[in-house]
């Protein structure tokens, strides 16, 4: 059975290393994460497709002071961790971990520069968690 | 977007709050108490309490902050107004501007005469990690789970809009600056120093303590050093963030061809309007804020104003990019201009265009809850000629607004007030 167009189902993708969203049957609209009602066209019709995780970034931020689950993993103010937008190939716009770059000198970082997916996975089996990340090539 | 009407003119006739701060010893009914009592001494020809018809209350994550909800009739009761109806209203940030919206509207639909509207917050009993996690609870999901707080959502605005109009680290400095520069003349602010006092009072500390004095040129040398400004998410650093603030705050909303009973000098609800927005990932573009322009549009629709005629507005500044964007989304300034307004001086007390004349959320403090009202209770005293040594020194002020903000642009509005 198709999965149902749903965070539950785009998380459940990320797990197998898969950058899943869906297209409009009607007006052909790209949404990722997908969406079970099109915005455009108000159309309920729709098909997954895989993007190909890659992309540019839009935005980035350099993160000193992050939430619990940020810090159990060592991230302080010594050690900044970035995310960001990136702007994929395929015209939609994703948030994610941004890796490959000096999170720690942010002024460094440039809107611009080509990424490509990768997937952090964290916990085995019905706990694992999936964190999308993109890595500056 | 169809002409706004309101069902007949809402007019607004007391107000009050409590100064935003850090209240060890107080919690959230003494602080709605307060400005409460407040707003009743406020209403020039008095009113009695027996009159009011409803509440209409925003908090954001008090459920969270001191785990109790239902704040509603705690309120009426607190207040001893039960058993008049109290509505709770959410909307992270904007909660309280959402409770006058209500409020307005349960009056133009003619249902009521008489309405109390406010909001109130009480963070500052949690650590800042843990109010940094209720607040991030208006996140968007995909924003959440990835490791976005919100300074982090700001902060990546300002490099997409860095990117694409030129501005810098630099420009949004002459925000904190104008900030901190108007806070001192607000007896209701959290932070009441200037950035030079501020200064100051570092060098005489390390004087005293016989540790190396900094050398700060200026208040941008003082912002541009790690030590005294660290990053929280880069290109947001402290002093672009608002402050934990607890407070509350209140208005009297009464139908407007009462409003004469209550004070000779009313203040009418001329333009109210709202936006829901869609998150980093859907949002149409990372340089603005789409649901402050909806809310732009039908604020400004319904008065049949243009944004040259509003004389001066509080703007939501819960970080200093968010002020820039925003005078732009709000029609002040072009797309792109903002920041080269804020330098160029348009945006000071004394300049064309007063924005933040309280200290906005930076200085004045940012009890999310009652921030809607609040930011309403400067445009209240500065319309009256009451803001003392903030007046805004233009002759003949008449109209003026407040822009208030929830989540990372989620829940936006405008409210346009007129003196007559």
């Amino acid at each position: 059975m198709e999965k149902s167009f749903s965070d539950i189902s785009y998380n459940q993708y990320l797990n197998e290393d898969k950058l899943m969203g869906n297209r409009c049957k009607k007006c052909g609209a790209r949404y990722l994460p997908p969406r079970p009602i099109c915005v455009k066209c108000k159309s309920t019709e729709f098909e997954w497709f895989e993007a190909k995780g890659t992309g540019k970034l839009a935005a980035y931020t350099s993160i000193t002071v992050g939430p619990p689950f940020m810090v159990a993993e060592g991230h302080d103010r010594k050690n900044p961790y970035c995310v960001g937008v990136v702007e994929l190939d395929e015209g939609v716009r994703i948030d994610a971990r941004i890796l490959g770059v000096d999170a720690k000198n942010p002024e460094t970082i440039k809107v611009g520069t080509p990424m490509t997916a990768k997937y952090l996975h964290r916990g085995e089996g019905e706990n694992m968690k999936t964190y999308l990340a993109f890595e500056a090539t | 977007m169809k002409k706004r009407k309101l069902g007949r003119g809402v007019a607004v006739v007391g107000a009050g709050m409590t100064p935003f701060n850090m209240y060890p010893d107080k919690d959230s009914k003494d602080l709605f108490v307060e400005a409460y009592l407040k707003t009743l001494q406020s209403v020039d020809k008095g009113v009695d309490p027996k009159d009011i018809d409803a509440l209409y209350v925003g908090n954001f994550s008090n459920d969270f902050f001191v785990h109790q909800a239902h704040w509603g009739p705690l309120l009426t009761d607190i207040l001893g107004i039960a058993p008049i109806p109290a509505t709770r209203t959410e909307g992270a940030c904007a909660s309280s501007a959402l409770s006058f919206r209500e409020g307005v509207f349960a009056i133009a639909s003619g249902f009521y005469d008489i309405v109390l509207v406010g909001g109130v917050e009480e963070m500052s009993k949690r650590t800042t990690e843990e109010v940094a996690e209720g607040l991030g609870l208006a996140l968007v999901p995909y924003e959440m789970q990835i490791g976005f707080t919100f300074p982090a959502v700001f902060g990546a605005l300002a490099t997409a809009y860095f990117q694409r109009y030129g501005a810098s680290r630099e420009h949004l400095m002459n925000v904190t600056i104008k900030s901190h520069n108007n806070a001192p003349l607000n007896p209701r602010a959290q932070f009441n120093q200037t950035i030079k006092d501020m200064m100051q009072k570092a060098k005489e500390r390390a004087e005293k303590k016989g540790q190396p004095v900094p050398d700060w040129k200026d208040e941008k040398d003082f912002l541009r050093d790690d030590r005294a400004n660290p990053s929280v998410a880069w290109p947001m650093k402290l002093y672009d963030c608002c402050p934990i603030s607890d407070g509350a705050s209140c208005m009297l909303l009464v139908a407007e061809d009462i409003a004469k009973d209550f004070t000779d000098k009313p203040l009418y609800v001329v333009g109210i309007g709202q936006g829901s927005g869609r998150g980093l990932h859907a949002t149409p573009e990372l340089t603005y804020f789409e649901a402050t322009r909806y809310a732009a549009q039908e604020a400004y629709g319904m008065s049949g104003l243009k944004p040259s005629d509003i004389q001066f507005s509080e703007v939501h500044d819960c970080f200093s990019i968010a002020e820039i964007i925003h005078t732009e989304d709000l029609g002040f300034f072009k797309p792109g201009e903002g920041y080269k307004a804020i330098a160029d001086g348009m945006t000071k007390l004394d300049g064309p265009m007063p924005i933040n004349t309280s200290g906005g959320l930076k200085c004045k403090g940012h009890p999310v809850g009652a921030t809607g009202t609040g930011q309403l209770y400067e445009v209240w005293e500065q319309l009256r000629g009451e803001a003392g040594p903030r007046q805004v020194p233009k002759k003949d002020l008449r109209i003026g607004a407040a822009h208030n903000l929830g989540g990372t642009g989620g829940t936006c509005t405008f409210t346009i007030l007129e003196r007559r």
